[in-house]
């Protein structure tokens, strides 16, 4: 039941891993749904699941001790039903993915030119030649200088910044309806991080991808999402417009993100973080996990978790002491 | 001017919760490892047995009797049978287990001490000093180990003395370069820096920081040297080499008992049994130590 | 009277140059030229931010400060003590100065206690072990790590924002007179980052320390130094009091630099980039100004003649190393209107 203009859709998204030190609950019943040509941002801290929500649509988790449950749809498919040969098609097809280290997601024993022409060639046939002048095409949309020299180099000849449009060009080489960013710019230099970031929005609208982008940095998110939704203990607390969350915060856990953030005006005063530090993930507590670091917390707080509730058009919040 | 340790005992700090340290972690998983367990618990026998030998052996491993040649397994009073000469199998392989044991042990322990030091003084200094260690140690490389050892031992005479320097010589050279190879990998790592940064000169950070985060992966690769180091010392007593008749060696009984090899052959493969067993313990040792090793 | 006494840091002149070998055998090697010419000096008691991207040196000039690193020349005199590099000279600098690393796991031996850390260092400048380990666990509880629980742990059971206090701890275990952070919160979570600032603050205020802070985040820098110094390609370009230079920064790159920061306001987001093109390398930098290959307002001097540190403009406020100073007198103007609402002509 997918409307024509929603792209992605997970519903109760569960993740859990078996660690040594007994089953770790990454994501506890994660809803949302990504339009077309939208960008959604997961907003969190470490550990908070975003990065394994964002692996989870691509099936890129260790089979062997991961146990996945809950619904991913995108783009009318099933995800996580997917058999081999469809998973091939839709990675990198359907759905691409931009790691945080191009270091990491480039193979270096081989030239830009072929990595990508290689997607190309998988996904959507035709001669290596085709294949090839489509690669240039791609670096000469996300600005890559002297695309034509760019295609010879390895990834180590090149700057941090370069090879992270390289990995961006990889990514769109097969026109995904999807993206999936996965903190993107957080290595890169600020003048670098700035114009990575206006290329991956001008290219999002102008090909009208969606996206989920994941960050722990609420300025990028504010650059780049329409609708971001912050997690915390695998479960999201608050979603809704950009400007709504970052300027209406609802949820206690997002207050006191915005208010610990560092930026200029705050100097002379002294800005508190927020005291204690997030649960572990193989011992939840019982009904809302930020109870223990919350100032507002209520005797509710400690019952059943709380569900996200709408506040105003399309602003929701999970938290009893929102209301 | 009496000043005791009483004010430093009356500021006594209070009990911290020790965490379990690394080597105590290594030896929990060790032990949890079957195979490696099975491999220790038959070395430790070997080994008793070879200490206790004159304690334990039934018969005098020097003493033979032409009339009970190459009696087969099983006799009465000679329960692994006798050699070409009429001595005790039993009594032999456990005098045996002295000499072959000492002349695969005791070149690694050396090695490693000698070795190991200069491994770990060419990697941290670098520079000129590495490359005069290594480059050294690069000449005594270019041989392949056991022509090297049989050269030595050849030029030097045959022995146990002489066997065990040729071994030793052939041993140093490989675990020179493991050990300078992660020295230099520790060295980069910013704790190193951090030591520096404290204050401390070369050999104190080598002693306090360096030695404990090497010594690991080091210990792994002796351990494997030592089944390679068995086997060649019994292979040196085998071309005669090594241990000289009548000492009690395994790789000198399997030569003795080359002839014997088709009347009583379960006796004649007898001493290469013990050889193998040995080394592949050793092995198998040296995997299960690598795996328990490495942290999660 | 002000004399060198006065100061707490007194850099003058520091250079470093590395050797890169060179891609074919028989080429010449090529030059980084990490470090050229930095001059500064701090009074005791003052926060020094240093900011600058990939390649700019800043890391390099932690080292040199350090002695982790040769310097090829300059004059450094940390709390009164020239720093030379015999190692006895070495041993009393490490006394008056001390740093924190980026990497909290990595800066701390992974098979020596936390306590043990602590200790090695006093233990090596000739302090009584049992001393030693009393000062270790009163420093814990300074930075808020309860001593029972922490001192007889490993760094892998430690949490990162907690290693990075660890680090800190370990730093002052010398009583050093000046602490250099080289990115040491940057890996760390938002609200874990922002505990730890304050515990610096809290100790410098209590110790009397004087901070070198290197960081990339502009924010952050901003938020807890009181001097600001910009580098690009291995030079200063701005130095100054840190409201002076980010409410009136007179060189385009620290302009832009300013500019880069993402707007967290989504009404308003940037839509042109300050600067466009990646950091360059250090080796062979441009000629005179290393900045003009990048400059939207270079002329003709620039290539010739590397622009000397001067007063800035206006208001005087700060320093700043650029020919056109003068010469655009509207040069207040940020470089481009970077924050406009969407929809606005450029």
């Amino acid at each position: 039941m997918t409307s024509p203009s929603v792209l992605a859709r997970v519903q109760d998204l569960t993740v859990r891993f078996r660690t040594p030190r007994g089953e770790a609950r990454a994501v506890n019943g994660v809803d949302f749904e990504v339009g077309t040509g939208e960008v959604l941002g997961l907003i969190g801290e470490s550990g908070c699941g975003k990065s394994v929500t964002l692996r989870a649509l691509m099936r890129l988790l260790p089979p062997a001790r991961t146990q996945i449950g809950g619904r991913i749809e995108v783009d009318g498919q099933d995800v996580l039903a997917m058999p081999g040969p469809a998973l091939e098609r839709y990675r990198g097809g359907t759905t691409a993915m931009i790691f945080q280290d191009p270091a990491l997601a480039l193979d270096p024993v081989y030239t830009i030119g072929q990595q990508i022409g290689e997607a190309v060639q998988r996904h959507q046939g035709g001669s290596r030649a085709e294949a090839r002048a489509r690669a240039l095409q791609l670096l000469d949309q996300v600005k890559v200088p002297s695309p034509a020299a760019r295609l010879n180099n390895y990834p180590h000849e090149m700057s941090g910044g370069m090879r992270q449009r390289a990995m961006i060009a990889l990514a769109l080489s097969c026109s995904p309806r999807l993206v999936l960013a996965d903190e993107p710019t957080t290595a890169l230099d600020a003048t670098v991080q700035i114009q990575v970031l206006l290329i991956i929005r001008e290219l999002q609208q102008r090909l009208g991808m969606s996206a989920i982008f994941v960050t722990h940095d609420l300025g990028v998110a504010a650059e780049v999402c329409d609708r971001i939704a912050v997690m915390y203990a695998g479960r999201i607390v608050e979603t809704g417009r950009t400007a709504d969350v970052l300027l209406h915060p609802q949820h206690p856990y997002t207050q006191a993100l915005l208010a610990s953030t560092i930026h200029g005006s705050l100097r002379g005063t002294r800005i508190e973080g927020i005291r204690g530090a997030p649960p572990d993930l193989t011992r939840l507590p019982q009904g809302c996990a930020f109870r223990d670091r919350c100032s507002r917390a209520r005797s509710e707080c400690g019952g059943d978790v709380p569900v996200l509730q709408p506040v105003q058009g399309g602003h929701a919040v999970a938290c009893y002491a929102a209301r | 001017m009496n000043t005791t340790t009483a004010p430093l005992a009356a500021t006594a700090l209070p009990a911290i919760e020790a965490s379990p340290s690394y080597w105590a972690g290594v030896r929990q998983r060790l032990l949890q490892d079957r195979v490696a367990v099975v491999c220790m618990v038959i070395l430790a026998l070997i080994v008793l047995g070879a200490l206790l030998a004159p304690w334990i052996a039934p018969h005098d491993p020097a003493v033979g009797s032409v009339l009970k040649r190459l009696k087969p397994v099983g006799t009465p009073g000679h329960p692994l049978g006798t050699d070409e000469l009429g001595r005790d199998m039993l009594t032999r392989l456990l005098f045996g287990g002295r000499t072959s044991l000492l002349m695969g042990i005791a070149p690694v322990a050396t090695a490693l001490l000698i070795g190991g030091t200069l491994g770990m003084v060419a990697g941290f200094l670098g520079g000129r000093v590495n490359a005069v260690i290594m480059r050294s140690v690069d000449v005594v490389f270019a041989f392949p180990s056991v022509l090297l050892a049989v050269a030595i031992a050849g030029a030097l005479g045959a022995g146990i003395g002489n066997t065990l320097l040729a071994l030793t010589i052939v041993l140093i050279p490989p675990l020179v370069r493991v050990t300078e190879s992660a020295t230099t990998q520790v060295r980069a790592i910013e704790f190193i820096d951090a030591a520096r940064a404290s204050g401390a000169g070369n050999a104190v950070i080598m002693r306090a920081h360096v030695l404990s985060n090497v010594i690991g992966p080091v210990l792994v690769y002796a351990t494997s040297l030592l089944s390679v180091s068995i086997i060649m010392a019994a292979g040196l007593s085998f071309i005669g080499l090594g241990a000289k008749p009548p000492t009690a060696e395994w790789g000198l009984m399997l030569n003795t008992l080359r002839n014997a090899l088709y009347s009583q052959p379960l006796v004649a493969a007898l001493p290469g049994v013990l050889i193998f067993a040995v080394s592949l313990c050793f092995n198998l040792l040296a995997d299960g130590l690598r795996n328990a090793m490495e942290v999660q | 009277m002000a004399h060198a006494n006065d100061y707490m840091v007194d850099v003058a002149g520091l250079r470093k140059q590395f050797q890169v070998r060179p891609e074919r055998w028989g080429a010449k090697p090529r030059v980084v030229h990490a470090v050229s010419e930095i001059s500064f000096k701090l009074r005791p008691g003052v926060t020094m931010g240093i900011v600058g991207e990939s390649g700019c040196g800043k890391s390099t000039v932690a080292r040199l400060l350090m002695g982790l690193v040769e310097a090829d020349g300059g004059d450094v005199r940390l709390a009164g003590q020239r720093l030379g590099y015999e190692p006895a000279q070495l041993k009393a600098v490490r006394r008056k100065v001390q740093m924190v690393f980026q990497d909290s796991f990595a800066s701390l031996n992974p098979r020596m206690t936390v306590e043990a850390s602590l200790m090695f260092g006093p233990v090596v400048h000739g302090v009584p072990r049992a001393e030693a380990r009393r000062n270790a666990h009163e420093l814990l509880a300074r930075v808020g790590l309860e001593p029972a629980r922490f001192a007889g742990r490993y760094p892998h059971e430690v949490s990162g924002g907690q290693r990075q206090r660890v680090n800190i701890a370990r730093a002052l275990a010398l009583r050093p007179e000046v602490v250099i952070f080289d990115e040491a919160v940057s890996a760390l979570d938002k609200s874990v980052e922002i505990q730890v600032l304050n515990l610096l603050q809290d100790l410098k205020t209590e110790f009397g320390l004087t901070y070198l802070f290197i960081s990339h985040d502009l924010n952050v820098v901003q938020y807890i130094s009181d001097q600001v110094l910009v580098m690009y390609l291995g030079k200063i370009v701005e130095i100054g009091p840190v409201q002076a230079v980010y409410e009136h920064p007179a060189h385009p790159y620290t302009r832009a630099l300013l500019a880069s920061m993402p707007s967290m306001d989504p009404r308003h987001r940037t839509l042109v980039p300050p600067i466009v093109g990646d950091p360059p390398s250090p080796i062979d930098p441009p000629s005179g100004c290393r900045f003009r290959t990048r400059c939207p307002h270079a002329a003709t001097p620039c290539a010739e003649a590397e622009p000397m540190l001067v007063q800035t403009p206006v208001d005087g406020s700060h320093q700043a190393a650029c020919h056109m100073l003068n010469a655009a007198p509207g040069s207040w103007q940020p470089l481009v209107p970077a924050h406009t609402t969407p929809g606005a002509m450029a």
